[in-house]
């Protein structure tokens, strides 16, 4: 007997199909439903402000520049730890991956700190470097390091010794072939730190601002639930989800720029 | 130029202290202008040799010796390595002036460098590219032009085609032989293919199994430049022939002795 059978493709279900449509529906529902619980105030407003009341405040306190105060403060300490931390930590992951005796020296004191909460510091920091700015960006520094430091070392470590070995071969010197060869194919391993690192980076401001500061967006949270303005509370979380994405996508650019050989 | 390579054997020593017999006793020169070809079974120690050569890896007796050189050319050898190695950040053009970077030329003297020997391996409007957009073929050649740009006295290269197709790989054969003759340098080139080690030597060594011991060394009294009217010539087949009965006993026994 014959018989026709056409071929189906087993492995349909692996295509991951793409649903923009439903990002935003469920996005745009959501924010709907929330509006409609505190219209209907199944909640108390004060508890759950509207999604309208907490955009209105937000527009308010953008016109009074009030706003930027805030984000300014945080945005720089953040900056400040960020930058000292990446620097250190390419330095560091460096030096601990590729020599042996920074390698000896180094990798126990790290494993020994890595653990400790980087919270936990803040009250020493603020004893060593007093109340003001350098304690928050030293917590700061020290919370990306970790992460940044970690990640360049796996990264040099995971250096294919095909390339050194070429580069050797073409003539080049040990501090050449750390310019040359390690520090291009680590970069990938860089960018994933610093995108680990600034998740980090918000939780420790925030949280550096609420132990003691007189501006900064964890300042800003902790007055408005004193004063129970939460609407303006909820203003400063927007702020911070809207850092987190705007620092990602900001990374995402430059990890194009700077690594043009992945497509 | 003449390279001693001098009684050289080697043993690796893992962490548990396990001992791997990799090359036993090798001797033979490389003379100026003379193109080597090694050959020998699966695991015997060619890419070994080839890196004690290089530099890139210590023999635990012997040495290589590279007889009157002025020390002004260093480095004296450049590899092609089997996987390419080439830079995935560099494009082709940048990957092939890497060593001329090294030596401190100036960018112009690197470009009119390394336009000649994109030229020469036929890449001419690829410079910009990188190497994952390149085919295996493609990155073989900048892999070969990068190792000539830098004018070594000795090119070293480890089963360079190993990983193309037959067809690119007998394209591949001719044009390395051209590009011999263009350069009168020293090859070294290691291969498991007796075909292309007779097409392509002045003289073939052919190693043993593991440890790798010299068997014979072949002189191959054929006519350049060679083409592919060569491969159908009664000499030629007979330097297969004869390289191939070498070889047959030594993969015969260590075919037995892994099954
Ligand atoms: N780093 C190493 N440590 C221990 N043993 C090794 C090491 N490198 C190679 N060997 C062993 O030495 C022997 C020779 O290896 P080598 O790579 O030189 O062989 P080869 O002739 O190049 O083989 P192939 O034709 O498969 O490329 C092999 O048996 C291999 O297992
Ligand atoms: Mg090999």
């Amino acid at each position: 007997m014959i018989e026709k059978e056409i071929v189906q493709d087993k492995t349909y279900f692996l295509q991951m199909k793409e649903h923009p449509w439903l990002s935003v529906a469920s996005f745009v529902g959501i924010f709907l439903f929330w509006e409609m619980v505190s219209r209907m105030e199944w909640v108390p407003p004060l508890f759950l402000p509207s999604p309208s009341g907490i955009l209105l405040e937000g527009w308010a306190m953008l016109k009074t520049g009030l706003i930027f105060k805030h984000i300014l403060a945080s945005l720089s300490r953040i900056l400040w730890g960020f930058v000292i931390a990446c620097s250190f930590g390419v330095a560091v992951g460096i030096s601990i991956g590729f020599f042996s005796i920074p390698e000896a020296v180094g990798n126990p004191i790290i494993a020994a700190t890595f653990p400790i909460p980087k919270i936990a510091i803040l009250p020493l920091l603020i004893l060593w470097l007093g109340i003001g700015e350098a304690s928050k960006v030293a917590v700061i520094a020290l919370g990306v390091f970790f992460p940044m430091v970690i990640n360049v070392y796996t990264g040099v470590k995971n250096v294919d010794p095909l390339l050194i070995k070429a580069a050797l071969s073409l003539g080049s010197n040990r501090a050449r072939i750390i310019r040359k060869v390690i520090l291009p194919s680590i970069l990938p391993m860089v960018f994933a730190g610093m995108k680990l690192g600034i998740g980090i980076a918000l939780l420790l401001v925030v949280a550096a601002e609420m132990v003691a500061a007189d501006a900064g967006i964890g300042f800003m949270i902790l007055t408005a639930a004193d004063l129970m303005q939460t609407k303006k509370l909820m203003v400063g979380l927007i702020i911070l989800s809207l850092l987190g994405i705007f620092f990602n996508w900001l990374f995402q650019k430059l990890e194009r720029v700077f690594i043009p050989w992945k497509q | 130029m003449k390279v001693l390579i001098d009684h050289i054997s080697k043993t690796y020593v893992d962490r548990k202290g396990e001992r791997t017999e990799a090359l036993q006793d090798i001797h033979f020169a490389i003379e100026e202008n003379e193109f080597v070809v090694v050959v020998g079974p699966s695991g015997c120690g060619k890419s070994t040799l080839l890196n004690i050569i290089a530099g890139l890896l210590s023999p635990t007796s012997g040495q290589v010796i590279f007889e009157g050189t002025r020390t002004n050319t260093k480095p004296h050898t450049a590899v092609v390595f089997q996987d390419f190695a080439l830079f995935p950040w560099r494009t082709v053009l940048k990957n092939i002036v890497y060593g001329l970077e090294e030596k401190g030329l100036n960018k112009t003297e690197q470009s009119t460098i390394a336009e000649q020997f994109i030229s020469m391996v036929g890449l001419r409007g690829f410079e910009k590219k990188y190497p994952h957009q390149l085919s295996g073929g493609m990155k073989q050649r900048v892999s070969i032009a990068r190792a000539l740009a830098n004018d070594p006295l000795l090119l070293l290269m480890d089963e360079p085609f190993s990983a193309l197709d037959a067809q690119t790989r007998t394209l591949m054969q001719y044009e390395l032989s051209r590009i011999w003759e263009e350069t009168q340098k020293s090859f070294l080139y290691i291969t498991h293919n007796i075909q292309e080690a007779v097409f392509l030597g002045d003289r073939v060594v052919i190693l043993s199994r593991r440890p790798g011991k010299v068997l014979s060394i072949m002189k191959i009294d054929l006519p350049r430049p060679r083409n592919e009217h060569l491969t159908v010539e009664k000499k030629y087949l007979e330097y297969v022939n004869a390289i191939w009965r070498y070889i047959k006993e030594q993969a015969w026994e260590a075919l037995e002795e892994k099954t």
